[in-house]
């Protein structure tokens, strides 16, 4: 594998879903509206809501605590 | 050159040196440090003084003059103070002192906070008892009376208590990068990469809460306001200092950050809106909406990569993860408590001499 090739594999973007939170999101990635305008995260590795109540979604903000989101997995 | 440009000078971010004292250890610091170091031993009295200091005080977290002392000793390695001479930093009575008084702050901290059974040493465990540990119901919230109630004088003093570790965000945990190795390092570094803002200076949060703090009317130098606040404030940051600047300790600053990490989003949120609510815009407020989101990224990474990993590659460390999770919501709550306690009584959180 080239230089390169292997840059380019490290770079993937990778979802990981954490128990009872959000997907994290890292790596080479553009998150985009149905408009196809992006949508700044604003940071390298970001968290996107899983459990609906986020008041800044797509991102996380948090708030899957206060309501006790579970996601069976853990 | 403009103002703004100035306060980016690296000398604007030092603290005045001295600063009153708060006892005879305090002061026998600042008139000692006040001078170049001597080669021969420059602080004879020093250990007979924090050996007082430490005897003469009912709790060493609550009293001003050790920890003001704490404050200045660890100032030496972060280079607080631009006045006192670098060559402080090793001498070897003031290590002693900050040892002594590490021993006697650590000592008094494991026989006062509770510290849950340890789950098995897993990700998915630790990470479980971290969030029953941080999700465990609290007393009456700082949160909720800033986002309520909050006036505009003690939004103020808010800012000020929180000053004086928040210009220097994320330092006391990046001692602990060297001191990890492997997949914990790693995840304490992505963590950390976004604490500074991914290398683009506005955007480290230091920073951001400087602006945060001018935009208020408040002075963004660091240590401005270390003088006005209690020795509860001082000891909030000298927990992480210790947990950080100490290898043996490794394991309590990693649960330390977790627990930091896993009790922001929402109460940044809450702070947001006490701000908004006395009508400042988003060059005061962007530092906390900034948390919301960040510190949702940084708990999962906190919880299950830093602290969950570090008990699965170091078990022996699991109860000092656990040590300094439960360590920082107590003393963090006490500072928050402090606050709370003066605002509903009608009275200041700051100190009255200075």
């Amino acid at each position: 594998m080239s230089a390169g090739a292997s840059a380019a594999a490290d770079d993937a973007a990778t979802i990981t879903p954490y128990p009872d939170g959000p997907l994290i999101v890292r790596g080479d990635f553009e998150i985009l509206s149905p408009d196809g305008e992006p949508i700044p995260g604003g940071r390298r590795t970001v968290a996107l809501c899983r459990c609906g109540v986020s008041s800044i979604k797509p991102f996380c903000d948090g708030t899957h605590k206060l309501v006790k989101f579970r996601t069976g997995d853990n | 050159m403009t103002a703004t440009m100035h306060a980016h000078k690296a000398q604007d971010s030092n603290a005045v040196f001295p600063m009153p004292a708060r006892g005879p250890l305090s002061a026998e610091l600042m008139t000692l440090l006040s001078s170049a170091p001597d080669d021969a031993d420059p602080a004879p009295g020093l250990a007979l003084a924090v050996e007082s200091a430490i005897a003469a005080a009912e709790s060493t977290t609550r009293d001003e003059d050790i920890q003001l002392s704490m404050f200045v000793l660890y100032g030496l390695h972060y280079g607080s103070f631009a006045s006192v001479s670098a060559e402080w930093e090793w001498q070897p009575s003031l290590v002693a002192a900050r040892t002594a008084l590490e021993r006697a702050f650590e000592a008094e901290l494991r026989a006062t906070i509770d510290v849950p059974e340890p789950p098995q040493p897993t990700r998915a465990a630790v990470a479980q008892a971290l969030s029953a540990l941080t999700t465990a119901e609290g007393g009456p919230s700082l949160s909720r009376y800033v986002a309520k109630q909050a006036t505009e004088e003690q939004l103020g003093e808010f800012l000020m208590q929180r000053s004086v570790y928040t210009l220097r965000e994320a330092d006391p945990h990046s001692w602990a990068i060297p001191r990890l190795t492997g997949r914990v390092k790693a995840a304490l570094v992505e963590i950390q990469t976004d604490e500074y803002g991914s290398g683009r200076f506005a955007r480290m949060h230091s920073e951001i809460f400087a602006t945060t703090m001018r935009s208020f009317g408040l002075e963004s130098r660091y240590g401005h306001y270390v003088a006005d606040v209690p020795a509860i404030t001082l000891a909030s940051l000298n927990v992480m200092s210790m947990f950080g600047l100490n290898r043996r300790l490794r394991g309590a600053i990693v649960g330390h950050l977790a627990a930091f990490e896993m009790t922001s989003s929402i109460p940044n949120g809450m702070y947001a809106r006490g701000f908004s609510r006395l009508g400042y815009g988003t060059e005061v407020t962007a530092y906390f909406d900034e948390h919301v989101a960040a510190d949702a990224v940084h708990e999962q990474i906190a919880a299950h990569d830093l602290a969950g990993a570090l008990a699965e590659d170091e078990p022996e460390l699991l109860g000092d993860i656990l040590f300094g999770a439960a360590a920082c919501l107590v003393v963090d709550g006490w500072a928050g408590s402090h606050m709370l306690d003066a605002w509903t009584a009608g009275r200041s959180s700051l100190r009255e001499e200075r």
